[in-house]
């Protein structure tokens, strides 16, 4: 009961949080329980059924090769959500642990700053391109493809909040205790940096999706058998006059999932750091 | 450690400099100070005179650059701090020589518990384990007489009072029970009844463990009350230096005398009037770019100025070796200052 009347109370508060958190846990069930939504094996072909428009028993139609569009977007979301959350554990693992050792050795930081500035100034999604380039298409390397392109920018913000917080009082009490290095980053500097950090991963969550939707249509991405967002709508574009479902279905499952991430990204901001509350 | 070092503290020439565009100027000026084993040296000035800096620079805790140290010598119980390297350094830390701060409102992490805070020390000093270390802590907990110890242990600090915060202060200083305290400003941030608390406490901890205590204040209040001896700094300078009784009864130096009477004394007004002014010293501390190398630093703001004080630079002299300051006319200076009550 009290659990309900803390969600009623969050929701009065910051219903925007709320709304991204249900859809977010909607599309995270679904890609949990894939096989048992309705959908068939999402790679079986059918050319008898080909590009026909949603129907009963193709809820979202089927596309060129009369797989079922629908299982392909359910099974997609498995892939975007994986690589969403893969990108945001370990750009932000590296990244922190960059930062931190960065932040606090300065004779480390100016050679780390400027490989990190280099990384900034290629776009993410260029620099994810150009290692896709020299690896062979999987899953798991677009994951490390994108995580490397987003590791420079937890760097920066890891190092700027180790820059200031190796100013405070206590952190410079622990070293007059004679604490040692690991433990004044990890128990003294890090803990401090916990709320900023949450919301730096929900963005980079979002911006990982994106990257991946984008690299798959772009033909740089997972290969082509995977059934990934980006995958589906790079096959229906040529189509898009005869069966717009195919581009439009999972284009709108792919807004509505980084939608919903970035509004609990937001909330979250909003909710452990009031002085940045913006009112809507 | 086993030696039998007669003082506690030695520091000898230590001169702190910070570059400032193209020259540098001067935070601490060759000073020397002594503390023995079980005393109480109060160091006191107005603020931007180099107590904290001093501090740190014992620590060595400022970071070098942009900071410049230079010391003949820095010794904490016979031992030579600086050339220790960093590591032997970070041993010396909170085993021999611990510090508290000004601001207990930020001298703790918000996000560990006080006890956590307490027993860190432990574990990394006395190789204890955690579970011990804990125990400890509810120990030293008790000891700065912090009420249902056992509870307090797993508060985090804004749970506790400013003066409770101060005490967890102590109580992590006191952890390895270190043969120096240095104590930088360690009541000005609190209330006045949490400051008499706090000193009343440092004081019987003093004697208890009997550690020495470089007390940082400009409050001579608490000086009078706590410290044997003082050393009272102008503008990175030691100007003067005694033992209390004579500090406050006959001061040698003109900025010691403008320091006492700017105190505030009970029952200087009487029915709203003042019978007394407060005296203030005329003028401001110079900013330590605007020091000049020739003559008394104190000069331009004391009204005993003569040419030989603007021109000569005064050593620190006395009737007898405990009591010196670093003035020309040290000796003119009773006759020409009406006695002060205190």
């Amino acid at each position: 009961m009290s659990r309900y009347r803390q969600l009623s109370s969050l929701f009065r508060t910051h219903p925007t949080m709320v709304i991204g958190g249900l859809i977010l846990f909607v599309a995270f069930s679904a890609a949990l329980l894939a096989p048992w939504l309705g959908t068939v094996d999402p790679l079986q072909i059918e050319p008898m059924k080909r590009l026909r428009p949603p129907s009963v028993s193709n809820w979202f139609g089927t596309d060129i090769f009369g797989r079922d569009v629908w299982s392909r977007v359910i099974y997609g979301g498995r892939v975007s959500l994986i690589v969403g959350a893969a990108v945001a554990v370990i750009s932000m693992g590296v990244g922190l642990a960059i930062g931190l050792v960065s932040g606090y050795l300065r004779r480390v930081d100016r050679i780390v700053m400027r490989l990190m500035d280099a990384m900034m100034a290629i776009p993410a999604i260029l620099l994810a391109i150009a290692l896709m380039a020299i690896t062979k298409p999987s899953v798991g390397n677009v994951i490390i493809a994108i995580s490397i392109a987003e590791i420079p920018r937890v760097v920066r913000l890891a190092r700027s909040m180790v820059l200031s917080l190796r100013e405070e009082v206590y952190v410079q009490a622990a070293i007059t205790t004679g604490a040692r290095l690991p433990s004044i980053l990890l128990r003294h500097i890090l803990p401090n940096m916990t709320a900023p950090l949450m919301v730096q991963g929900t963005y980079i969550f979002a911006a990982a999706i994106i990257i991946e939707a984008a690299l798959s249509f772009l033909g740089a991405g997972t290969p082509a058998e995977v059934p990934s967002w980006g995958n589906i709508i790079a096959e229906g574009r040529n189509l898009f006059l005869l069966a717009t479902w195919i581009v439009l279905i999972p284009g709108l499952f792919l807004s509505i999932t980084v939608l919903s991430i970035n509004l609990v990204g937001d909330g979250l901001r909003d909710l452990l750091d009031p002085r940045f509350a913006k009112r809507i | 450690m086993k030696t039998k070092a007669e003082y506690a503290l030695e520091v000898e020439d230590l001169s702190i400099r910070f570059p400032v565009l193209q020259s540098s100027v001067h935070a601490v000026d060759s000073l020397s100070f002594k503390v023995a084993r079980g005393e109480v040296l109060g160091v006191v000035g107005e603020s931007g005179c180099g107590k904290s800096v001093t501090a740190l620079g014992i620590m060595r805790l400022l970071k070098s650059p942009p900071a410049h140290i230079v010391a003949r010598s820095v010794r904490v119980m016979g031992r030579e701090l600086s050339t220790l390297s960093e590591d032997s350094m970070r041993l010396v830390r909170g085993n021999d020589v611990a510090m508290i701060f000004q601001e207990p409102m930020s001298s703790l992490n918000p996000v560990l518990t006080i006890g956590e805070q307490i027993a860190e020390t432990l574990t990394t000093h006395r190789g204890m384990s955690w579970r011990m270390s804990l125990a400890r802590a509810v120990e030293l907990l008790s000891l700065v007489r912090i009420p249902d110890a056992r509870q307090r242990i797993d508060e985090y600090p804004h749970q506790l009072s400013g003066g409770m915060r101060q005490r967890v202060m102590i109580a992590m200083a006191l952890a390895c029970e270190p043969k120096l305290l240095i104590a930088d400003e360690p009541t000005t941030a609190l209330d006045v009844t949490t400051q008499a608390q706090i000193i009343r406490l440092l004081q019987e901890l003093q004697q208890r463990f009997g550690m020495a205590v470089v007390l940082i204040t400009h409050d001579l209040g608490v000086v009078g009350q706590m410290a044997h001896r003082v050393v009272v700094m102008y503008a990175g300078c030691k100007v003067e230096e005694g033992p209390i009784q004579e500090i406050f009864a006959a001061p040698r130096h003109p900025y010691t005398v403008g320091l006492m009477r700017s105190r505030p004394r009970l029952g200087s007004s009487v029915n709203g009037l003042r019978r007394d002014r407060l005296l203030e010293l005329p003028g401001h501390v110079p900013t330590l770019a605007e020091l000049s190398s020739q003559g008394c630093l104190f000069a331009p703001r004391c009204v005993l100025a003569t040419d030989k004080c603007r021109n000569e630079t005064p050593p620190l002299l006395g009737r007898d070796s405990n009591h010196v300051a670093a003035c020309w006319r040290s000796d003119d200076l009773g006759s020409l200052l009406k006695p002060l009550s205190i």
